[in-house]
């Protein structure tokens, strides 16, 4: 074992993955705590308060970052699991496997921080709001791909019935984006679009920058570690797990 | 410090959100390192299971 030659499975694209989310992995990880640690401190300390709201409006710097990601996250499942489903590659459904509980994570938070938000603003922790209705259907979209994934014994069964949920659940994102507009309810519109400047000051418009950029770097690290562990599930009798775990190499 | 954690008097749904975040998203990194961790035992104690046959 100690004499290494051509180690073609080095090129398999698993072990490949394997190694290369590894050492990304910590990178992401650093940016994630230093981008919270600065942008807690500007959002919890530094930025004024609102003259409406009061202190309550700081729970903005989480609600949004989580909302924004349980969106994203979701198009970029939806994505993985088309490439998965289409060209039949093995590592796109391993990915879009790994993002569906992260994604389901954020957009659960997104409707916590919004009901603990909307009932000092409006007086309820819920209402069957347009956003609010549409934000509940993707957490349930997500619960639905992980069930029907978990459900289903064979492995390419599972990645096409899953991904095919995936996709059709996508007509949801533009629904939700659109939510406030379409429905005039009791949710705000919003206040940062592509074509306009924000409608808020600029310290608070910086500080939910970073906080959604931590939210991005840390989706990023848990979603790679994530891949990783059930990548070393489905491979666990590969050669190129025994060789790396021989070498010490985790 | 008092008036900080106060929040103005939005403690419960200033701190109710940002804590509750905080121990998910702690929640999801510890579940997955208990998840890698049982895979490693588990591949690790199938490599010497496999090592002892060949012995044999």
């Amino acid at each position: 074992m100690s004499e290494r030659g051509i180690q073609w499975f080095r090129f398999t694209a698993p072990a490949n993955f394997y190694d290369l989310a590894g050492h990304l992995i910590p990178w992401f990880a650093a940016l994630t705590v230093a981008l919270f640690a600065v942008g807690l401190y500007l959002g919890l300390v530094v930025a004024p308060s609102d003259y409406q709201q009061g202190d309550s409006y700081r729970i903005i710097y989480i609600h949004v970052p989580t909302a924004w990601m349980g969106m994203f996250l979701y198009v970029l499942m939806a994505v993985y699991a088309a490439i998965g489903l289409i060209w039949r590659i093995k590592m796109a459904d391993v990915m879009a496997k790994a993002i569906a509980p992260t994604g389901a994570l954020f957009t659960f938070l997104s409707l916590w921080t919004g009901a603990l938000w909307g009932r000092p603003t409006w007086g309820v922790y819920w209402v069957w709001d347009a956003r609010l209705t549409s934000m509940l259907i993707l957490l349930f979209l997500y619960l639905g791909y992980m069930a029907l994934h978990a459900a289903i014994d064979d492995r390419q069964r599972a990645s096409n019935a899953s991904a095919v949920l995936a996709m059709v659940g996508v007509v949801n994102v533009p629904i939700i984006y659109f939510s406030v507009q379409w429905w005039n309810t009791l949710h705000q519109g919003a206040s940062i679009t592509v074509t306009e400047a924000p409608t808020m000051a600029t310290i608070m418009f910086v500080t939910l920058l970073i906080m959604v950029l931590a939210a991005w770097m840390y989706s990023v690290a848990v979603v790679l570690a994530r891949a990783r562990v059930e990548l070393l599930e489905r491979e666990r009798n590969a050669r190129w797990v025994r060789d790396r775990l021989e070498g010490g190499q985790t | 410090m008092m008036e900080f954690l106060a929040m103005g008097g939005y403690a419960p749904y200033v701190w109710g959100s940002y804590l509750v975040m905080a121990g998910l998203l702690v929640v999801e990194m510890l579940q997955l390192r208990y998840r890698r961790r049982g895979l490693m035992a588990w591949i690790r104690r199938m490599a010497r299971l496999r090592a002892q046959e060949e012995k044999q």
